[in-house]
């Protein structure tokens, strides 16, 4: 399904801050894969998962999704395939503009935009629909402008057009992290019922180790650039927090004792 | 001639300077890019009618290609901010020295008469109330179109494009197509004005341009403070933006009526505008400040 072949990323090169982000990272995921992925700051996972989305170019290796590469397409042709929700609230939609509007640009990801109009009454009807099963009381509310919801709100709206279509890839970067407890838990099981529907092959990058092992069929660990740690079904059922945070003292060699904090 | 005399031509020259000015509102408002193009599409489209006029061109075909010829100024300018990754405002500049080159080839000299005597034109200074009557007209078939056009799939994307250039992208715009339709539907708006006024004044000259994205920004901040308290729709939008055009222009016929000195007129406009685009800036110190004082309080 996606194919990573040693992908390299090094930003700032020849400089002095030249910083090399993934360091020949290969990754293969099979169709309906829900991975977790999970890493100190800086470990690299934004960056695979722009490297994926083509937000930047890669400086090696190649990136396919069934079979087609990707890698040379500008980001926007890639987003036919890729449905997106980034940490950030207000960077999924477009605040100026209104629910049904934001979920309209959604709908016609991967499509050409003609001169037709952009909301017809059984679009209304459809965004309704999937706006009720939030159950956050937006289906009456399509033609509020996104900027005044709370970042709860945004963040499920952008998981609905990030799942719309069904894309054959759901990129998911710290997407709770900004929101309290609450929220948090509410957007994760939200998350979870798409995933499940639709069966979305998902990369899910959580800064919760519990969440990570709660949630998908696998788990990888990154570290400086490449991936560490891999397990799968009945083994990732069996992980703990701590035997995580054991495990990653023991590959990376490196002190947890700042890593502890943002990890678990 | 008495202030009330000149009321109808003011208002004539204020409609057209609102269109120009719904140039501006989509790329300043819609787009989210200060373009400086237009002082010299402005130019261009005045200089391509009068052109055109002059060598026995019928007035429609030769407004229309007035137009066109707007929309390659703002295609250049886009060129240079996307394709070349200049900032855009400095890409506006460009365009615009090119332009003033390009303006005076156009008319091989630096001013080009019109006189509405020798040749059929749309609207005249002498028959101020057609002429009011007839750009109405095309405020109202402008603002129709746009309304058309944004509310369409196309004209969502360009929206977004202004609006979250980063979601754009991931929801599949291609953002730089976007910008660059934008920056040429928006020149292609000005050069229409541009004929038209070469049309009203008899004449097309060089200068004429100067300054046109301050009083541009000057309408549309005038049209945003008329609609403040209106419901808000794209058409009420558009509207205040000609009405903008409109008052900006009976204010500047009155200033010149009292008899102040019309060499300071720039100046002038120049520093209202500044003041206007800086109040968002005050306002959120002034109210930044005075919640941390309220903080201070309640502790
Ligand atoms: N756009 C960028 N320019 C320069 N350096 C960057 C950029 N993005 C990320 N980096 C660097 O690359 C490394 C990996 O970053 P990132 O992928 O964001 O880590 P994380 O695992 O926390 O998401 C970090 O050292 C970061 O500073
Ligand atoms: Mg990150």
């Amino acid at each position: 399904m996606l194919e990573l072949k040693n992908v390299t990323k090094i930003f700032n090169p020849n400089t002095v801050n030249e910083k090399l982000a993934l360091d020949r990272l290969s990754l293969t995921l099979e169709d309906g894969d829900f991975v977790t992925v999970i890493g100190g700051n800086g470990a690299g996972k934004s960056t695979m998962l722009n490297a994926i989305a083509g937000t930047y170019p890669i400086d090696g290796g190649k990136i396919f999704i069934n079979g087609r590469e990707i890698s040379k397409l500008p980001e926007h042709k890639r987003a036919k395939f890729i449905g997106r929700v980034f940490q950030d609230p207000m960077t999924g939609t477009a605040a100026d503009m209104w629910i049904e509007e934001n979920m309209s640009l959604a709908m016609n990801r991967g499509k050409r935009r003609g001169l037709g109009w952009a909301i017809t009454d059984a679009d209304r009807q459809l965004y309704k629909e999937l706006l009720q099963r939030l159950d956050l009381g937006l289906e009456d509310r399509l033609s509020t402008k996104v900027g005044l919801l709370s970042g709860g709100q945004r963040q499920a709206i952008t998981l609905l057009m990030a799942s719309m279509n069904n894309p054959e890839l759901l990129l998911l970067d710290e997407h709770t992290a900004a929101l309290d407890p609450k929220t948090a838990a509410k957007v994760l099981s939200i998350t979870r019922e798409i995933i499940e529907e639709s069966k979305l092959t998902t990369l899910m990058i959580t800064h919760n180790m519990q969440d990570a092992i709660n949630n998908g069929n696998r788990l990888i660990m990154m570290n400086a650039g490449t991936i560490i740690l891999d397990v799968r079904g009945e083994e990732k059922k069996k992980l703990t927090v701590e035997k995580l945070l054991e495990t990653f003292h023991k590959i990376s060699g490196s002190s947890f004792a700042n890593d502890r904090a943002l990890l678990s | 001639m008495d202030l009330l005399n000149a009321l109808p031509g003011a208002v004539a020259q204020g409609f057209i300077w609102g269109i120009m000015a719904i140039g501006v509102y989509i790329t300043y408002k819609i787009l989210d890019l200060a373009d400086l193009t237009v002082d010299g599409s402005m130019v261009t489209g005045m200089a391509v009618c009068a052109m055109l006029m002059v060598n026995g061109w019928n007035v429609w075909p030769a407004m229309l290609i007035a137009l066109l010829a707007g929309m390659l100024c703002g295609l250049l300018t886009g060129i240079f901010h996307t394709f070349m990754g200049i900032p855009a405002i400095l890409s506006g500049i460009l365009t615009q020295l090119i332009l003033w080159s390009v303006n005076l080839k156009i008319m091989g000299k630096a001013n080009q008469a019109l006189p509405a005597r020798s040749y059929d034109v749309l609207i005249r200074q002498l028959d101020k109330y057609h002429a009011l009557v007839i750009l109405a007209l095309f405020c109202v078939v402008i603002i129709a179109l746009l309304y058309w056009f944004f509310g369409t799939k196309f004209g969502a994307a360009v929206r977004a494009t202004g609006c979250n250039e980063k979601m754009a992208r991931a929801q599949g715009i291609n953002t730089s197509f976007n910008k660059v339709f934008g920056l040429a539907l928006s020149n292609g708006i000005v050069a229409l004005a541009g004929a038209l006024l070469a049309q009203y004044s008899g004449k097309a000259d060089i200068n004429d341009g100067r300054g046109a994205i301050v009083i541009g920004l000057a309408a549309v901040i005038i049209g945003d403070a008329l609609i403040s308290r209106l419901p808000q729709n794209f058409v009420v939008r558009l509207t205040g933006v000609i009405l903008g055009g409109v008052i900006y222009y009976i204010v500047y016929q009155t200033v010149i009526f009292i008899g102040l000195d019309t060499d300071l007129l720039k100046m002038l406009s120049a520093l209202v505008v500044a003041i206007f685009l800086a109040i968002p800036h005050f306002k959120k110190t002034y109210f930044s400040k005075r919640t941390r004082k309220e903080d201070a309080d309640h502790a």
